[in-house]
């Protein structure tokens, strides 16, 4: 009672300011389209970072409307605010600890019961509510339907239907936020009970520890979450309780382990009595249109068949427009280079244009040449995930991905690589176990990306001919092969121990919503600017001043010449001359470097270098190339998500040894067969 | 008494208890996977993961995870009831 008094009056005494600003943090499940309504309240005036020291997204945004402002935060989605992982502990933390003036629920009207699961924690928690009935459509479209006054009647606060995607209930949200906070609705609800049988022994757990409890948790909240079993409520209660205490409530724990059960029941049970006069179900109607578009899409066979499609589709789209603008843009660059060199002859010094025209535009320009490709796959692969369909193929590819020790979870963001692997990588976070995270973090750099890909489309027509597609879908399928090698053996040998879990709900299929496609995009491909402009564009420096000194701008005279050299023992054993070792060596940077690089090394690398090495020598080539140490980007990336070298490491240390190895044995066997 | 990996599609089962670790049992039971709850399968093909439908949303759950989620099964028939 008293927490709440002190909430009204902090609340009236800053009504009194000019310009109020409300502190609204946005919670709900997944796929409740939370992150529609926060791309619909903030636009572009929205932050993107990572919660602190957490690999976890974290987004705030603002609006204002009249003399108010709105700052939001956008909490990580849950299902429950029990401390099971990384994103309830930072959802509640923020609710205990931030002291949100409002917390807007999301739940699903097409899932009301399921959905509300949150909202009964969340009632317990010392932040007035407001709930939002999103997806009003998607519970028509499925034959269900909500009364929101019905359920505004039983819950005892605000409810606001809302088709976020159809940009409608803004303003209502706005509103019924602006009421709670200044007190014109009278917020009053009716907060679930615990089941009797627990009842006593929560009041007995609350009278032993409500003096210890540390100021910023609610006793009676602390209490529940003992009895739940939530290990870091545990932890804060061991250390806060004197020991003796401490063993009293500890006994107690003991006695009620399966208390959850009891719990989470008792809620469900209050979520029935709270929806029973708001919800009308179909009774048994014509099927929704999930449970039509499933019985294809989730079938062992059509639906594998039909995942083939849709990755056909995807790679179609990305790559038959994309390709023409990428070389476009690649066109466009040389001739900027050319003109720049010419225009700046004479102005500059020599190597400050050289500098300009080949280290610049030539190494980071040349990365961002792949934009439009990146472009067109993470919006074919957003729209796909905001359907709802991206679910469906994580359940199809999963028992594949268990040989690996992997599950479905595991499949879109080993997509993703394909497009670049540093989303890749970064999207990994939706797996929950670490064990599986790392692991998938490890396997990504394997997926052959749009750079590596468009190396080979270079490389390969110039040694094999007409041969060149067939060549490049065995070395797509070999780098596939040992991925799922070094999956098995990491699964069976090295990281032994407990499966991840695979629980994953399938959502409801909707219309995706082209502003949340629009805002993903634009964040992918942000975090690919910020690197091509910082790391990339740093090392392109460095590559291009070891290829330029000492002796100004004679390359084969060149310090980078001078490492090559040294590699020449290594280059032997793969019949590789020393500029192909400088041109994978660069590689490091970016991908596409290889191909600058050959430029540079010989001109016209595409008249000369079928002569310079044997086939066995170039297939060798094109495998390494392909399994290669990933670009800079991708181990930096690696490093940030896993906070660990050892891991990036090893990560660097398994692909220079896979790839190096692959390539000697493909040459020496290559020779064999043929001088054989 | 049977686990949720022997029901066939379209079957209900009613959960009854949950095996397994502290942390399994609390993320099962915030989906609504608690004493008394319908369950209805809706993918089951003996191997790989199941699909099943409780608390009105879809849920995919791995073969290892079903298989520690115990249920009662109803018969045929009660399909329509089974609201708690």
């Amino acid at each position: 009672m008293q927490r709440l008094a002190r909430t009204e009056m902090e609340a009236t005494a800053s009504q009194a300011v000019e310009c109020a600003t409300i502190k609204v943090a946005l919670t709900g499940q997944p796929n409740v389209g939370k992150s529609t309504i926060f791309n619909g309240l903030t636009g572009m005036n929205q932050h993107v970072g990572n919660w602190p020291g957490k690999t976890v997204e974290q987004k705030t945004g603002g609006c204002t409307r009249g003399a108010m402002q709105f700052d939001f935060v956008d909490l990580p989605g849950t299902y429950s605010l029990t401390a099971n992982s990384v994103e309830e502990r930072i959802a509640r933390d923020y609710i205990l600890h931030e002291r949100p003036n409002v917390v807007v629920a999301v739940v699903d009207a097409a899932i009301p019961e399921r959905s509300l699961y949150l909202l009964a924690e969340l009632l317990l928690l010392p932040a007035p509510v407001v709930l939002v009935l999103n997806m009003m459509d998607v519970a028509a479209q499925e034959g269900i339907q909500v009364e929101p006054q019905v359920l505004e009647a039983a819950l005892g606060i605000p409810v606001v239907p809302m088709c976020a995607t159809k940009g409608q209930g803004f303003e209502a949200l706005l509103d019924a936020v602006v009421a709670v906070w200044d007190g014109a609705y009278p917020y009053n609800p009716h907060r679930p009970v615990i089941l009797p049988a627990h009842q006593t022994v929560l009041e007995q757990l609350i009278a032993w520890i409500a003096v210890y409890v540390p100021s910023t948790y609610p006793a009676d909240w602390v209490a529940l979450k003992l009895l739940e079993g939530d290990d870091e409520i545990v932890a804060v209660m061991q250390a806060a309780l004197p020991a003796e205490v401490w063993a009293h409530v500890h006994d107690t724990l003991l006695q009620h382990e399966d208390a959850i059960l009891d719990i989470a029941g008792a809620r469900y049970a209050w979520i029935g009595r709270m929806i029973r006069a708001a919800v009308v179900r179909p009774k048994v109607g014509p099927m929704g249109l999930t449970a039509r578009l499933d019985r294809v899409l989730t079938h062992p066979l059509w639906g594998t068949l039909a995942l083939l499609g849709v990755l056909g589709v995807v790679f179609w789209l990305t790559y038959a427009i994309g390709s023409p603008l990428q070389s476009g843009l690649d066109e466009l660059l040389r001739q900027g280079a050319e003109v720049l060199s010419d225009g700046l002859q004479g102005v500059l010094p020599l190597w400050l244009v050289a500098l300009l025209a080949d280290g610049l535009l030539g190494g980071a320009g040349m990365v961002l040449t792949f934009l439009p490709i990146l472009v067109i796959f993470f919006a074919v692969l957003g729209f796909l995930e905001d359907t709802g369909y991206m679910a469906r193929a994580a359940y199809i590819t999963d028992r594949f991905m268990h040989a690996m020790g992997l599950h479905g979870k595991s499949f879109l963001p080993l997509l993703l690589g394909f497009g670049c692997n540093v989303p890749a990588i970064l999207g990994a976070r939706i797996i929950e176990t670490k064990r599986a995270r790392w692991l998938t973090i490890l396997l990504a750099p394997l997926i052959p990306c749009t750079a590596r890909m468009a190396v080979v489309a270079v490389l390969a027509p110039i040694f094999f001919g007409e041969a060149a597609v067939w060549v490049a879908w065995g070395l797509i399928a070999a780098n596939l092969g040992v991925l799922a090698v070094l999956g098995i053996v990491f699964h069976r040998l090295v990281l032994k121990g407990e499966q991840s879990m695979f629980i994953m709900e399938l959502p409801l299929y909707h219309l995706p919503n082209a502003r949340t496609i629009g805002i993903h995009v634009w964040q992918n491909v942000l975090a690919f600017l910020q690197k091509a402009g910082t790391v990339i564009l740093a090392v392109s420096v460095v590559v291009w001043a070891l290829s330029y000194f000492p002796v100004d701008g004679d390359v084969t005279q060149s310090y980078l010449a001078w490492i090559g050299r040294g590699l020449t023992p290594l280059g032997r054993v793969m019949g590789l001359p020393w500029m192909l070792m400088v041109a994978l060596l660069t590689s490091f940077v970016a991908k596409e470097n290889t191909i600058a690089t050959l430029g540079v090394l010989y001109g016209n690398f595409e008249a000369l270098l079928p002569a310079l090495i044997t086939p066995p020598a170039a297939l060798g080539f094109l495998i390494v190339q392909m399994l290669f140490i990933p670009c800079v980007a991708t181990v930096a990336a690696v490093k940030q998500e896993t906070r660990s070298w050892a891991w990036t490491l090893l990560s660097l240390g398994l692909m220079l040894v896979i790839s190096l190895g692959a390539g000697i044995l493909v040459y020496q066997a290559g020779t064999l067969l043929m001088g054989g | 008494m049977v686990p949720l990996t022997a029901l066939q599609p379209g079957q209900i089962g009613l959960v009854h208890q949950l095996r397994g670790g502290h942390r399994f049992v609390s993320r099962l039971a915030a989906l609504g996977f608690t004493p008394g709850a319908p369950v209805t399968v809706t993918r089951n093909h003996g191997v790989g993961p199941l699909i099943v439908a409780v608390r009105g949303a879809q849920v995919a759950l791995g073969r290892g995870e079903a298989s520690h989620v115990l249920v009662f099964r109803e018969e045929a028939g009660d399909a329509t009831i089974g609201q708690d």
